[in-house]
């Protein structure tokens, strides 16, 4: 028992903060209390990547089955736990001078935070949903943070709505996976489902998962949600939504299919790569006509989706480790390109106006810079990252026989590239109205250099893209074997 | 005499129901909480039902779950529907409408 709850320690460190965070601001000062909350959690989930990353090894189940510790969680975490802190720091500035700094907001991120980490580590269809479900209901508020604003509550509505059905398509999944099973275990799913020998009901449980968890990472067609909410919440709750809960989902969405359904790769796999096609076009076609930047970074999600879907589809070890530093690498161009739309901004309003770029390296030649490396990689441009993690999920995809997949999808990035590169040209010579001015932050200017430079400089030989490739391959192992 | 299936179809139908009532219904909010809660309920049978079935106890503690959180997302979903009331004076489906997506 007592080796269980150690298992569980970080879960169990984190839930206390936030809980006794949100106690003691309540009963002291409250908002006035509110940046300083926002440093302290990010430090806390600095420390807890650290803990996480540097001492755990091996693999620890705990309560039964309910809760695994492997390699491949904790690559998962630290990845979350890095960028949610990275974002709390982004959004603390900008959320200052617009009054919107409320003491919840770290609060409901550390608690969504732990909802993640519960999410990754499932080994149970119980501790599945109640992971996602902390998740989801604190992202929800969240969302709806701006309570004066008819965009924020809107765009939580429509978050709460879709969410809500997509919680109750995943445990319909889940009930008859159950029923035709015989149990909520992954582990013992894995032994019911082997050989390709899935009953009837139990495929239509795992059709209804799958739709259930498409819907967490925005895959096609379960993507409506997407543009309204980015473009409703505000812009570093956008940024937050970018980043670490995709990352979660799909960290999940990988852990059911392979522990639980890894008897069953075939069943799966097409499902998985259809969805990874129709994301993939999508995010492509519908973000051209996009004005709105915040919108087009949904269409942009949508379509990295779909890349990342291409290692879950390929079904091995190979797909997965590409899977992960898809995702890691994702998340770093993120943070880069959101604390440049958190920089732009009108007389002191934030203004997410594509055209509102026009002649801006005129101005300020290093950041339209920065911001120019961030867009060639999100668009795959070599020697930018980006491209190294399509080349990743693109070589698991011929290994496993995908190779349809792959043409699609580099047709995909070659329409995709369009609307990246737009920004970069609205930037270098786009006509000389709408000029904005950039906020001066310092910590916004941090993060967007930073991003921008492991972006460009990590194909040089000697750095290897600073080693990440040889720790997803130890994730994937342990979630595949 | 009633088996597994009768349970099985009573819940089909009702998650179908609540699916119908989330995209049919240009009325109301509140009718979309209703019928999230109808999927939620009807899901309640199916584990109650296989739980009964398998002899394993494990489908109503997962129940017991379900219910708890779909209290919390209830109680969620009207605050948020309070806010947004507040904003617009108008809680009607078709007037969730500042974003077109």
């Amino acid at each position: 028992m007592s080796a269980d709850l150690g298992t569980i320690l970080p879960e169990i460190l984190l839930s206390l903060f936030a809980i006794l965070g949100l106690l003691g601001a309540v009963y002291t000062g409250k908002d006035a209390l509110a940046s300083a909350l926002v440093w302290v959690t990010s430090a806390v989930f600095l420390g807890l990547a650290a803990w996480i990353g540097l001492s755990g090894e091996g693999t620890h189940i705990a309560f039964n089955g309910m809760f695994v510790d492997d390699g491949f969680a904790r690559f998962a975490k630290v990845v979350i736990l890095l960028s949610a802190a990275a974002v709390l720091v982004m959004s603390e500035g900008y959320m200052k001078s617009r009054d919107l700094l409320r003491f919840e907001y770290p609060v409901l991120v550390a608690l969504s935070v732990v909802g993640m980490m519960m999410m990754v580590s499932a080994g149970d269809l119980m501790a599945l949903y109640m992971g996602l479900e902390l998740q989801s209901l604190a992202l929800y508020v969240v969302a709806s943070l701006r309570r004066d604003s008819a965009r924020s509550t809107e765009a939580g509505l429509k978050y709460f709505v879709l969410g809500a059905l997509s919680s109750g398509l995943l445990l319909y999944g889940a009930s008859l996976v159950y029923g035709y099973a015989g149990t909520t275990l992954f582990s013992g799913i894995i032994q019911t489902a082997q050989h390709g020998d899935v009953s009837l009901g139990l495929l239509f449980g795992l059709i209804f998962l799958i739709a259930g968890l498409a819907f967490k990472v925005s895959a096609v067609p379960f993507h409506m949600w997407t543009p309204d909410v980015y473009e409703g919440a505000p812009t570093p709750v956008t940024a937050f939504f970018a980043t670490a809960p995709k990352v979660a989902a799909m960290a999940l969405f990988a852990r059911v299919m392979h522990d639980a359904f890894g008897g069953a790769i075939k069943d799966w796999s097409q499902v998985v790569a259809l969805l990874s096609v129709l994301s993939m076009l999508l995010g492509a076609f519908a973000a051209i006509g996009q004005t709105n930047i915040k919108r087009l970074m949904a269409y942009s999600s949508i379509a990295h989706m779909g890349y990342a879907l291409i290692g879950l589809a390929a079904g091995t070890a190979l797909g997965i480790q590409s899977m992960l530093v898809y995702m890691a690498i994702y998340v770093t161009m993120n943070i880069g390109t959101f604390a440049f739309i958190l920089m732009m901004e009108r007389d002191g309003q934030p203004v997410t106006d594509i055209s509102a770029l026009n002649q801006f390296a005129k101005r300020e030649p290093g950041k339209a810079l920065a911001m120019l490396v961030l867009m060639f990689s999100l668009a795959g441009v070599p020697p930018m990252l980006g491209f190294f993690a399509k080349f990743g999920v693109w070589q698991a995809g011929v290994d496993a026989g995908l190779v349809w997949l792959v043409v699609v999808s580099a047709f995909a990035s070659a329409i995709g590239a369009y609307y990246y590169l737009r920004i970069v040209f609205f930037m270098y010579f786009g006509s000389e109205d709408g000029a904005i001015e950039v906020n001066g932050s310092k910590t916004l200017w941090v993060f967007l250099m930073g991003a921008a430079a492991i972006i460009g400089i990590a194909w040089v030989p000697g750095i290897n893209m600073f080693g990440i490739g040889a720790i997803a391959e130890l994730a994937a192992t342990s979630l595949v074997n | 005499m009633i088996g597994l299936e009768h349970y099985l179809t009573v819940a089909a139908t009702l998650f179908v129901i609540g699916i119908f009532g989330l995209f049919l219904n240009r009325k109301n909010v509140i009718i979309l909480l209703m019928s999230i809660e109808l999927m939620l309920l009807a899901v309640n049978i199916n584990l109650v039902a296989f739980s009964s079935f398998l002899d394993d106890l494990v489908g109503q503690v997962f129940t017991l779950f379900v219910l708890t959180v779909a209290a919390a997302e209830a109680a969620i979903g009207l605050a948020i529907l309070v806010c947004f009331f507040r904003n617009r004076g108008t809680i009607a489906v078709e007037d969730v409408n500042v974003m077109k997506g």
